[in-house]
């Protein structure tokens, strides 16, 4: 028990520290970065708590995929920091207030009184025979198959969304269209036979030396 | 437990939608340009079959579908049938002005039929976690729609800030979902609603639990104090989108608070109740008084709104039977009053002029006697004069709240009602008494004359005969 | 001798696992290194080579030599920690994915359920040495070349998956070890046969996730330099040397595992139980793996370079179409028990 408590402080503090980073850093990548250190920390925090499928997939999914993108475009922005600094500066007051109160909240609300150990006792540990993925696999297609299609059809007007809201068929762009190249026949697309007067035979040093070689 | 077809029953509707708007994602790409109204035609047809299919499975006991996912009662009956027949006006009435913009791509049927999904799964959610989809569902594409016209600076901005309030409304509303379950331990409504029973207000996280609950209908409903965005995107979005937004989803968000509220946290009544009654009275303060200043019409529709949903909430924080039916009553006739005037908005458009000035509206019964007829008729009843529904409603809502003793709430939503009437009686005067600023005609298609003549006696015969209505809804709330 | 392993904490166990693993698999790629510039010498009428030890056989060594002692040069106003890490992210997941990996029946470090997922993710991690590299570096060539690898790895990577829930969905199992003993009977009894799209899906994504030609637009010597290390010298251009290679390796042995049956032998096991070099065994599993190392190699030498829309439809519209249509068949396989897979 002691080993598992202090990985959990460590990726605790890890994950709270790197938290931190991303929303102090200047630069946008540098912020993104600490944003994967953290979603790692927290796929740990999830494999301690014998939750080993969230985890990976929390990895695999949004470190990834989700982030990659994310710095994919965030690479590829250029941001004027002083303008958010500026912004930052004018709404810290109003910010600071929003997050004591929430903080207060919090600790008031959901802290150890409402949500400690004597209402929430640790529930027992899971067998190794228990298969994490198995079992969410079974009650998320049984129990929760209506919510899992929902989500799938969000996602799918996600996608119709995004892609009504930006794509757009540029024709001043020479672009390929690999779809009809990948048509293309062997016979006529490809080559065609010129007829050619014929100009005699001729005259290379291999020819001339055959032309030599014949009458031995 | 092993899959039961008989599940499949109650969402009838919702898979008849679903289908619809897969076929029509992959009909559109064998379209060309000049058949895309093929899409429009097979949308409607979707929402027709999702019509009857609620008819057929429709009526009798409550069923518990899905491991108590999804609830199919009297009142899923109805609101799903208002939503689909306001849905299906809304269509009709874009469809010209899509057309005259080069804006009828498939996508905004599907964008369109995924937001009918989105209201009917939150219609019949019975739990959290199925309610909370239904929601995003919806959100997720009317964003979109809102930025459909994408050219259109607008609409864009309109889009960022409906998303990015959207999404806080969301999250606080997940908060207060995430204490309630943090207290009760569950996310089927019935469940919490015993595990509430049990232990009352006492307990703070449920009493803030609500508290986020409440902050977060606000901000979807688009109560004063979260209502900064409402006129805003009404403003900016596309006529048809705004027409969209401010009909029908109304409906799903009433659902979404009586199962939250009514079904989930009943126990919590007092709690809610005080929260709502200052939702309400802001609302319809500020919302009338607002209206008059503006000369967009659409910004005027988006306060005119704002006003409205606080008589909704009026009737819900009665706490009584009376007060849900009455409620109900006035969301479902709200929906098709804000169908039509956003529909005359459409047809008074054409292509290259968007008529958003009250301005536009300006000698309309020279130019076309039948649709100032219609237009006034909606005026009225949005202003709450008799023989309109408009009136029926707000009577059904005053009664149950002054049943309830709360006298004061209705005479201050009386004062604020007299108020907001001046700026709908102001549309009336300028259909009726100013002379029309331009001479073009006003040229719509018989499609759209039919519907817009169904939507504006709907309006003066649910006045004149409520009862069937009426008692429709009262059935709903046993 | 098992008293005294198991008398060493645990600590010294796990430690020692690990060394008897990355020890061997690094002198794999440097050996890998060599037998790529020897087999396309071949190919290409040529000796390669030869020079250094016997035959050219310390070749290796001798680069390994070399690039140790060269300066690491950082380019003006590069990132300077990124810039250095790169390196080191890039080739972490490739050895980390080695932990859950079966050489034998039994034999592996981290016997974990959920070891293809944890595979797959770590996977997913190797493409931030890349994006890393390349805007550390401060170079628009490296910019370019990373996030050209950038989306072909995410196109990809999605192909892969797909593949990989069609061996998931036929072995049942997230388990590699589980996966293999699915596949137990003869080689016609090997998930290549009823996967076979998903075979070649899988193979071919995994030559372009580790961006080697012909898919090698991240690298693109003759539009960008080198991509996205272009700016890396010495030690740094190294270990990108060595998490390429390893990455080479770890897929080839992942295909050899996911569908030619692993570790098992060929021939049914009652013809060939208890014969020593017949029976099933690592042998086995090294044979397939270096066959596909093989394949590598010999893909490079053949195929001249794609150009990178071509690459993109490729993943996108080719790869994930048949990927979904044949778990689909798959699936149906299963539930119907098609034999002689999956009879039982």
């Amino acid at each position: 028990m002691g080993f598992e408590k202090f990985l959990f402080y460590c990726f605790a503090a890890i994950a709270l520290a790197s938290a931190g980073m991303v929303i102090s850093r200047r630069n946008p990548v540098h912020a993104v970065l600490w944003m994967v250190v953290t979603f790692v920390s927290g796929a740990a925090l999830w494999i301690l708590l014998e939750a080993e499928f969230l985890g990976i997939v929390l990895i695999l999914v949004y470190v990834g995929a989700v982030m990659v993108l994310f710095l994919f475009v965030v690479m590829m922005l250029d941001v004027d920091i002083a303008t958010l600094r500026a912004c930052f500066i004018r709404y810290l007051p109003l910010g600071a207030a929003v997050a004591l109160l929430m903080l207060g909240e919090i600790v008031w609300i959901v802290g150890p009184a409402n949500f400690g150990l004597t209402h929430f006792p640790s529930p027992p540990a899971a067998g190794l025979d228990v298969n994490n993925t198995h079992d969410l696999g079974m009650s998320l297609y049984t129990t929760y198959v209506y919510p899992v299609e929902l989500a799938a059809v969000l996602l799918l007007v996600a996608i119709v969304a995004a892609i009504r809201l930006t794509m757009r068929r540029r024709t001043d762009t020479k672009t390929i269209d690999p779809a009809v190249q990948s048509r293309v026949k062997k016979g006529p697309d490809r080559i065609r036979i010129v007829k050619m007067a014929s100009v005699g035979p001729l005259e290379t040093p291999e020819t001339l030396a055959e032309a030599k070689d014949e009458p031995r | 437990m092993p899959f039961n077809s008989a599940n499949l029953l109650p969402i009838l509707p919702e898979i008849a939608i679903l289908i619809t708007a897969a076929v029509v994602l992959v009909v559109d790409l064998y379209l060309k340009e000049k058949d895309k109204g093929v899409n429009h035609v097979l949308a409607l047809i979707g929402l027709l079959v999702a019509f009857v299919l609620t008819g057929l499975v429709g009526g009798g006991e409550r069923v518990l579908a899905f491991d108590g996912n999804v609830v199919r009662d009297l009142m899923s009956d109805l609101l799903k049938a208002g939503a689909l027949i306001v849905s299906a006006l809304t269509l009709v009435y874009a469809r010209p002005w899509l057309k005259d913009r080069n804006l009828l791509a498939g996508e905004f049927y599907v964008l369109s039929l995924c937001a009918v999904l989105g209201m009917l799964v939150m219609i019949s959610a019975n739990t959290f976690l199925t309610l909370y989809l239904g929601l995003e569902l919806l959100a997720l594409s009317l964003y979109a729609l809102v930025a459909f016209d994408r050219d259109s600076k607008l609409g864009s901005e309109a889009a960022m800030k409906y998303f990015v309030l959207g999404a806080l409304g969301s999250g606080l509303l997940l908060y207060g979902i995430s204490m309630i379950y943090g207290a009760t331990g569950s996310i089927e409504l019935g469940a919490v609603a015993r595990a509430v029973a049990e232990q009352g207000s006492g307990n703070k996280v449920l009493v803030f639990g609500v508290a986020f609950l409440v902050i977060g209908i606000g901000f979807k409903f688009g109560a004063v104090p979260f209502h900064m965005w409402v006129p805003d995107i009404y403003e900016g979005a596309p006529t048809p989108v705004a027409m969209f937004l401010g009909s029908a989803p109304k409906i799903a968000a009433f659902a979404m608070i009586v199962r939250l509220l009514v079904e989930g946290l009943n126990a919590l009544h007092t709690d809610w109740q005080g929260m709502l009654a200052i939702l309400a009275v802001l609302s319809i303060g500020l919302g009338n008084v607002a209206a008059i200043a503006q000369s967009n019409i659409k910004r005027m529709f988006g306060y005119s709104t704002i006003s409205h949903v606080g008589f909704i909430f009026l009737g819900l924080l009665a706490g009584s039977t009376q007060g849900y039916a009455s409620a109900m009553f006035y969301t479902l006739t709200y929906a098709l009053m804000a169908a039509g005037a956003f529909g005359i908005l459409t047809i008074l458009s054409r292509e290259g002029f968007d008529a958003q000035n009250l301005e536009d509206l300006k000698g309309l019964n020279e130019r076309d006697p039948w649709y100032a007829a219609m237009m006034a008729l909606l005026m009225f009843s949005a202003a709450g004069v008799p023989p309109t529904v408009g009136f029926m409603g707000k009577l059904l809502v005053l009664e149950a709240v002054v049943r309830v003793d709360m006298v004061w709430l209705a005479l201050v939503a009386v004062f604020f009602s007299i108020i907001g009437a001046f700026y709908y009686l102001r549309v009336v005067k300028f259909i009726y008494f100013d002379q029309p600023t331009t001479a073009v005609p006003i040229v719509t298609t018989g499609g759209v004359r039919a519907a817009m003549t169904v939507n504006g006696l709907a309006i003066l015969f649910l006045g004149l005969f409520p009862a069937a209505l009426l008692g429709l809804c009262q059935a709903a709330f046993p | 001798m098992i008293e005294l392993w198991n008398a060493l904490p645990l600590l010294i166990q796990i430690l020692l696992k690990i060394l008897a693993i990355v020890l061997p698999l690094l002198g794999l790629v440097a050996y890998y290194t060599l037998a790529e510039r020897k087999v396309i010498g071949y190919m290409q009428v040529r000796i390669g080579p030869n020079r250094v030890g016997p035959r050219g056989l310390l070749q290796p060594i001798a680069d390994a030599v070399k690039l140790m002692m060269k300066e690491i040069v950082l380019p003006t106003k590069a990132d300077r920690t990124l810039f250095l890490i790169a390196p080191l992210i890039a080739i972490v997941p490739a050895i980390a994915a080695w932990a859950v990996f079966p050489f034998d029946d039994g034999l592996v470090v981290a016997d974990i359920n959920a070891s293809l997922l944890y595979i797959l993710s770590l996977s997913s991690l190797g493409v931030y040495g890349i994006i890393i590299a390349g805007w550390a570096s401060n170079s628009k060539y490296a910019l370019l070349g990373a996030m050209r690898s950038a989306a072909q790895m995410v196109a990809y990577e999605i192909a892969m998956g797909f593949a990989l829930v069609g061996v998931l969905v036929a072995a049942g199992s997230l388990n590699l070890g589980e996966i293999v003993r699915a596949q137990s009977g003869s080689v016609l009894t090997w998930y290549w046969l009823p996967l076979l799209p998903l075979f070649g899906v899988y193979v071919i994504s995994g030559v372009a996730e580790t961006n080697r030609a012909p898919f090698d637009v991240a690298e693109g010597e003759s539009e960008i330099v080198a991509g996205f290390h272009v700016e890396y010298s010495g030690m740094g251009f190294a270990v990108f040397f060595l998490a390429e290679y390893a990455n080479m390796i770890l897929i080839s042995a992942l295909s050899a595992i996911m569908f030619l049956g692993g570790w098992l032998s060929p021939f049914p096991q009652t013809w060939v139980h208890g014969i020593i070099g017949l029976d099933n065994g690592f042998h086995w599993l090294l044979l397939k793996t270096f066959g596909f190392m093989f394949l590598f190699l010999w893909l490079r030498a053949t195929f001249p370079r794609y150009r990178y829309d071509q690459i993109m439809r490729l993943g996108w519209k080719v790869f994930i179409p048949i990927t979904i249509v044949w778990i689909l068949v798959v699936a149906g396989a299963v539930v119907a028990k098609l034999p002689p897979w999956w009879s039982a």
